[in-house]
């Protein structure tokens, strides 16, 4: 057994999962989605597997380093990270149709990570990620991230939700109702948020300590600010004038479109950040 | 015009700093008071009927009498909050409480620390400098070429650069870049130390952060390994003058005239160190003289009289130094060059001063909330009823639960006193 072939079940495990509350969601039926709850769970627990063993077998190779370090770590990081917390939610609101529109969101960053041009060797670090900020930085934006993730997948149930005024579609009555959507989007809004910031500034004073310059407007740095904006005007337009419901779903929607360019599009441009690829 | 590709520097992008920041005090400004008013208000009042409206309020009914149940109340609300005002009503009482005023201000603490990361670029941008040097190896430089400008900017001191290495994973990737540096002030060196990527050398405020390397080009002279030269030396005997003439390589040992012991030619340095000072390449010999200890003996091309100072029996004097110049020099272009990022921002402890603010705020702002209660005790028949209602100033589904936790204590005390 090694950590790719771990990450590889978890990939199915995941992509199971996902059909399962899919399937629950559809049929409103409550077997499957119990399963899709414990399938979700082990799917976790092989993902944190492969984590420490990907971890474990960069030691052995006498490269050790956690493994943060490239696209293909990140993403499974990513997934974990939003599974984690799905979980949590799933645990405290006791709903599992959410499941149905995060689940896939984890299942999809794990299949990304499987593709062939994403490559899963366990590489050496580089000079410039040899650093103890390289994990505080790296995991506090993917929690950010996945909390966004989870916000945008409420948000997306928010607009559906909201077309059915009359609450005569059958599929929508499972939903937990506008409100408890509305207040879900702002309470990861604001998880993300908080760690978005966290990640930008431990990134900022990584930047510090390796290049001189806590900032250099490279294109990472400039999308995760645009990024950061964009919620940040969904805070202030949410506690300022008031805003909910459609437009706070629209804006968490821009916001993790943000997100997506910041991680994935920004690596098409160069950078100080093109050694994520 | 508009220095797009510069636009952290020019003159729109820090109007537009100013505007944000003026923004950001207008709104502010505007709003403290009211806040203010609230925060440090020493006689806070209530609104009974806006309390009684809330959604999340609880009820229940005990049957002793107000009296007894505000001793016991009074006590287990003073411990969760700090302020607490008893009022009498015509048949009972309320207990006002409230906590974490203080919390109001997170926005503020917000914009505060927004204002310091713009205080503290703008000190960065006019009284520091981002600028590079390129060293070879065994060079010194007192002066650097600014990022922005490309001007030069000097220097209170000279770096050396005392050597560049780097290693690589078998995989062929880059390990480590590391270069030795010496800081040099007034002719003496007064720090020595190794610098690598994520751990630069700080001095006297200014930051040197290893940041790039190269080789020295080879500018079209042939690359003939120095080793393979036939050195021609001429041994002249210090007191009679007689001079004698010998070639040898590089390793190699000769007998010295006069029955004198033995020359070897150890090696060749591409830039040797004299007395703290670089002097160029130069070649090493040992010389092991009848009965006495090896003894190391300096020849530098550049200065061909240099071992006349040893006051030896022969002084050694290499005779083809410009050809030997020519090669080594080819063979210099093997010589690396570290690239360092040397940087100067006062403004920067100003600018983490408001991430820690930032982060604080933020957490304030977020996770928590003014919170008011009022508890309503008043005698109806023959029990008493209890009113539990709360609110906060954000999260209010968060305060309806603890306002749930609050009256299954309240409710508990009574029922343990039966
Ligand atoms: C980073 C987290 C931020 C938080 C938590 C936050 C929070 C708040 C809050 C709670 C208010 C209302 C203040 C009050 O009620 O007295 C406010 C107002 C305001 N904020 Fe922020 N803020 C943040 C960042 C920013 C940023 C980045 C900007 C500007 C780029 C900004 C600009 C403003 C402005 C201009 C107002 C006043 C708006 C008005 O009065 O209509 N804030 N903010």
């Amino acid at each position: 057994m090694n950590s790719s072939l771990l990450l590889s079940i978890t990939t199915f495990v995941y992509g199971l999962a996902a059909v399962l509350y899919i399937i629950a969601w559809i049929f409103k039926k409550p077997q499957p989605g119990k399963t899709a709850s414990w399938i979700l769970i082990i799917g976790a627990v092989c993902n944190t597997a492969g984590i420490f063993l990907r971890w474990v077998e960069s030691y052995k190779l006498g490269i050790g380093h956690a493994p943060l370090s490239n696209m293909y770590e990140s993403l499974i990081f990513f997934s974990w990270t939003i599974v984690i917390l799905y979980i949590v939610v799933e645990h405290r609101y006791k709903n599992r149709v959410i499941g149905a529109f995060v689940s896939p969101i984890a299942f999809l960053a794990m299949a990304y990570a499987s593709l062939p041009n994403i490559s899963d060797r366990i590489q050496p670090l580089i000079p410039a990620l040899k650093s103890n900020w390289l994990i505080a930085h790296v995991v506090t934006c993917f929690l950010g991230y996945s909390a966004f993730a989870i916000a945008f997948g409420i948000s997306i149930m928010y607009l559906i939700k909201q077309t059915d005024k009359t609450e005569k579609i059958r599929l929508l009555s499972s939903f937990p109702n506008l409100e408890v959507l509305d207040e879900l989007t702002q309470q990861m809004v604001v998880v993300g948020f908080l760690f978005l910031t966290g990640g930008i500034i431990t990134g900022a004073v990584w930047a510090n300590s390796a290049w001189g310059t806590y900032w250099s407007w490279d294109p990472k740095e400039t999308w995760s600010l645009i990024t950061w904006f964009v919620y940040a005007t969904l805070l202030h337009a949410r506690l300022m004038r008031g805003w909910h419901g459609k437009q706070i779903a629209y804006l968490s929607i821009i916001g993790f479109l943000a997100v997506m360019f910041t991680y994935f599009g920004v690596n098409l441009l160069p950078g100080l950040h093109s050694y994520a690829k | 015009m508009l220095d797009i590709f510069d636009m952290y520097h020019s003159w729109w992008f820090r109007l537009l700093m100013v505007a944000l920041a003026l923004n950001i005090i207008a709104c502010s400004v505007h709003r403290l008071s009211t806040t203010w008013n609230i925060i440090f208000n020493t006689h806070p009042s209530y609104n009974t009927a806006r309390f009684k409206k809330l959604s999340g309020n609880i009820e229940f009914t005990d049957n002793r009498s107000p009296d007894e149940l505000i001793k016991i109340y009074g006590s287990i609300i003073a411990k969760r909050f700090g302020t607490q005002k008893i009022d009498k009503s015509g048949n009972g009482y309320f207990i006002f409480a409230e906590k974490f005023r203080w919390t109001r201000l997170g926005a503020y603490i917000v914009h505060l620390s927004i204002m310091l990361l713009l205080t503290g670029s703008l000190i960065g941008s006019l009284l520091g400098f981002e600028g590079y040097v390129n060293i070879p190896e065994g060079e010194t430089v007192n002066k650097i070429r600014l990022r922005n400008s490309r001007q030069i900017y000097p220097l209170d001191f000279e770096i050396r650069c005392d050597d560049f290495k780097i290693s690589f994973y078998d995989s062929g990737t880059p390990k480590e870049y590391r270069s030795s540096l010496t800081i040099i002030e007034n002719q003496k060196p007064v720090l020595k130390r190794d610098i690598i990527v994520n751990d630069p050398l700080r001095y006297r405020g200014i930051n040197i952060y290893q940041s790039g390397y190269g080789k020295m080009s080879a500018e079209k002279k042939p690359v003939v390994d120095i080793k393979s030269k036939k050195i021609v030396l001429n041994i002249t005997n210090h007191r009679t003058g007689m001079t004698y003439t010998k070639e040898l390589l590089i390793g190699e040992a000769i007998a010295l005239p006069e029955g004198r012991g033995r020359f070897l030619i150890k090696e060749f340095l591409p830039s040797a160190i004299f007395g703290g000072q670089n002097i160029g390449s130069a070649l090493i010999g040992i010389l092991t003289g009848k009965g006495s200890d090896p003894k190391k003996v300096l020849l530098p091309l550049r200065f061909p009289d240099f071992d006349k100072m040893r006051n030896g029996h022969f002084v050694f004097y290499t005779a083809n130094t410009d050809s030997l110049l020519m090669t080594s020099e080819s063979d210099m272009a093997n010589r690396y060059y570290t690239g360092l990022q040397v940087t100067k921002d006062p403004g920067v402890w100003v600018v983490y001063t408001g991430f820690v603010m930032m982060m604080i705020g933020c957490f304030v702002s977020f996770f928590m909330s003014h919170q008011q209660i009022l508890i309503e005790i008043h005698q109806t028949g023959g029990e008493t009823r209890v009113l539990v209602a709360g609110t906060a100033n954000k999260n209010k589904t968060g305060m309806n639960l603890r306002l749930q936790k609050l009256s299954r204590i309240l409710a508990r005390q009574s029922y343990k006193q039966h």
